[in-house]
């Protein structure tokens, strides 16, 4: 009814569509022997993930005060 | 369980555009979810804020602040306006292209969403006011659809390639002396007296981070003593009780904007929490409260004060070995645990007396939550770091032992920090939080599918329901609504029709439910709903 097609996008002549994202999706089953190698695994895989200049990148992120 | 909710104020950040305007940058936030939801298209407008109950400076104790004497911050009950001038310092000498005024020119400040929540700028930063739920795994999913719907605006944002992309933290301070807040709501028979609710809840809260603290590097409010702390917030509290919200920041909050039937309820406006990504702290956050709450209505909170609260909150949050002890007004010396365990016996014990967390006639809820509350509070009394599944500081501090490890970082290294910082990147190609969870080393609370269902799907059993489907049903119709009330303009009518919902646990899919489904178009809908005669066609 009228209440999902307005939740939904429907139009298709936009240039820039853009959903409302899903949830991550769920990693597969995790390996049971994950936990002693996972580790190095994951902080290499976030040395990739990290913003580029650490440094200027913290000293640059600056908030106007809130609640 | 109780009616709650959560407020999330997130961080807002163009690292491309050092300097930009914050607000002006929340305003661009909100118009992209307006943008992605099509609710302009659809409706004609957005839904406007209806302030009308908007009272931020009643006091809990019993009397009004003078609007003169107010800091400015804490006038919410009047709609934020950007100037020229704002707008022009926005994005520095760039060419303006504000497709996100409408027709009067005007930015759009604020929605109501078709799960029934609130999204709009609030003083310099985007913020999502969950809808109403009952139960703290319905708290800890249309808190993480809040997520979601800040990712979509995100998203929509960096698809415009004129303007600089814009990045949302859901943290709580920028470690440079600001914080900001995540806030829970809790409602409350108004009968219960405001001392006994500060006496049983303070110690409870100096406490209750160890469970539910979100992590933090760097100690002091601008981080200028190197180390990790439990909680984003402990550091930015000053006192024990008060009404301010932004400055002097009390451990008990006593605005009273019941947004309610106001001699039934209070609302119980929470400002001590970390935001929490952690599924597992957000549930203990939520339920161990609400739990609390009943404690204390029940007359039967732990009788308990502790010496010095705000600089016990502190040292509590300083040490993450949990050893530190804190001075009760009797004399004894005891642990943030072993508070917590006080109110833990207290709570399983009253749950027991009312049969509430019964497997078979319970309330589905409480059960779930002491177990979890138990075996959280045996994990970090035990082994803290094998908590790091589920407690969320816990967590963060397991990432940074490892990079810690090694590099052989200092704390006060900048890539601790960005670690920190990058945690709460709601991205999950960016957020370290989501690239722990997708490896599947945080634990789910919730289901992916109910938070994505979250997003545009509101609560059943709570008035949300009745905001929401008004929204998503009669949006074009639809011309303000507000926590206790939603506004129809319906062509014919002559007059601006104000349904009020002060009762939260009225206008739910069970009671309105078929009444939604019965009508296409609005007038009919409020003709059966406030037994009148519809309005005559327009020929």
């Amino acid at each position: 009814m009228a209440a999902q097609e307005q939740q939904q996008p429907q139009s298709r002549d936009t240039e820039t569509e853009v959903d409302v994202p899903e949830a991550p999706p769920a990693a597969p089953e995790a390996q049971a022997s994950e936990a002693t190698q996972g580790v190095d695994d994951l902080l290499d895989e976030i040395d990739g993930v990290l913003e580029s200049n650490a440094e200027e990148f913290v000293r640059a992120f600056v908030q106007k005060g809130g609640q | 369980m109780r009616v709650m909710g959560s407020e999330t104020e997130y961080g807002i950040h163009a690292p491309s555009a050092p300097g930009a305007n914050a607000t002006m940058m929340s305003a661009r936030i909100i118009q992209a979810y307006a943008t992605v939801t099509r609710q302009r298209a659809a409706g004609g407008a957005e839904t406007r804020w209806d302030y009308t109950d908007e009272e931020p400076l009643h006091d809990a104790r019993g009397w009004t602040v003078d609007r003169a004497a107010a800091d400015p911050s804490q006038l919410t009950d009047q709609p934020p306006v950007l100037d020229a001038e704002a707008v022009a310092l926005a994005y520095g000498r760039q060419e303006l292209e504000l497709d996100g005024a409408d027709e009067s020119g005007s930015l759009l400040m604020n929605m109501v969403l078709g799960n029934g929540a609130r999204l709009y700028v609030d003083h310099a930063h985007p913020e999502y006011s969950s809808p109403e739920v009952t139960n703290p795994r319905d708290a800890v999913a249309w808190d993480a659809a809040g997520d979601l719907v800040a990712l979509a605006t995100v998203r929509k944002v960096a698809s415009d390639t004129a303007l600089p992309p814009i990045n949302l933290y859901k943290n709580n301070t920028d470690n440079k002396s600001v914080s900001y807040g995540s806030h829970e709501n809790y409602l409350m028979p108004r009968s219960v007296p405001f001392g006994d609710i500060i006496r049983g809840l303070t110690p409870f809260f100096i406490s209750r981070q160890v469970i539910c603290g979100a992590g933090r590097v760097g100690i002091g409010q601008d981080s200028s003593t190197p180390g990790y702390q439990i909680s984003q917030r402990a550091d930015f509290f000053e006192a024990e009780v008060g009404l301010e919200t932004t400055i002097r920041r009390p451990i008990i909050n006593t605005r009273d904007e019941p947004h309610a039937t106001a001699d039934k309820y209070r609302r119980l406006h929470v400002i001590i929490g970390d935001a929490n990504l952690s599924q597992a702290s957000n549930f203990l956050k939520f339920g161990t409260t609400a739990m609390v709450l009943s404690l204390i209505e029940a007359g039967q909170a732990p009788r308990i004060e502790v010496h010095e609260p705000v600089q016990a909150l502190q040292a509590v949050s300083h040490d993450t070995t949990l050893a530190v002890t804190v001075r009760l007004l009797d004399g004894r010396r005891v642990t943030a645990l072993d508070l917590q365990w006080m109110y833990f016996e207290a709570a399983a014990k009253l749950a027991q007396e009312t049969g509430v967390a019964d497997s078979v006639t319970g309330d589905g809820h409480t059960h779930e939550v002491l177990s979890h509350w138990e075996s959280t509070l045996t994990t970090l009394g035990t082994d803290p770091d094998a908590a790091a599944s589920s407690v969320e500081w816990v967590a963060k501090k397991s990432l940074l032992e490892g990079y810690r490890n090694r590099d052989g970082l200092a704390w006060d290294d900048a890539r601790l920090g960005l670690v920190d910082l990058q945690w709460s990147d709601i991205r999950p190609e960016k957020g370290l939080y989501y690239r722990l969870l997708s490896r599947d080393r945080m634990r789910r609370i919730v289901d992916d599918g109910d938070i994505t269902r979250a997003v545009t799907e509101p609560p059943s059993d709570t008035r949300a329901y009745f905001r929401g489907r008004c929204v998503s049903s009669f949006g074009k119709d639809v011309v303000g609504a507000s926590w206790d009330s939603v506004i129809f303009d319906v062509p014919g009518l002559g007059k601006l029709q104000r349904v009020p919902t002060r009762e939260p646990l009225r206008g739910t899919q069970a009671l309105t439910g078929a009444l939604f489904e019965r009508h296409t178009d609005a007038a009919s809908f409020l003709a059966e709903l406030l037994g009148q005669a519809p309005p005559p066609a327009r020929s």
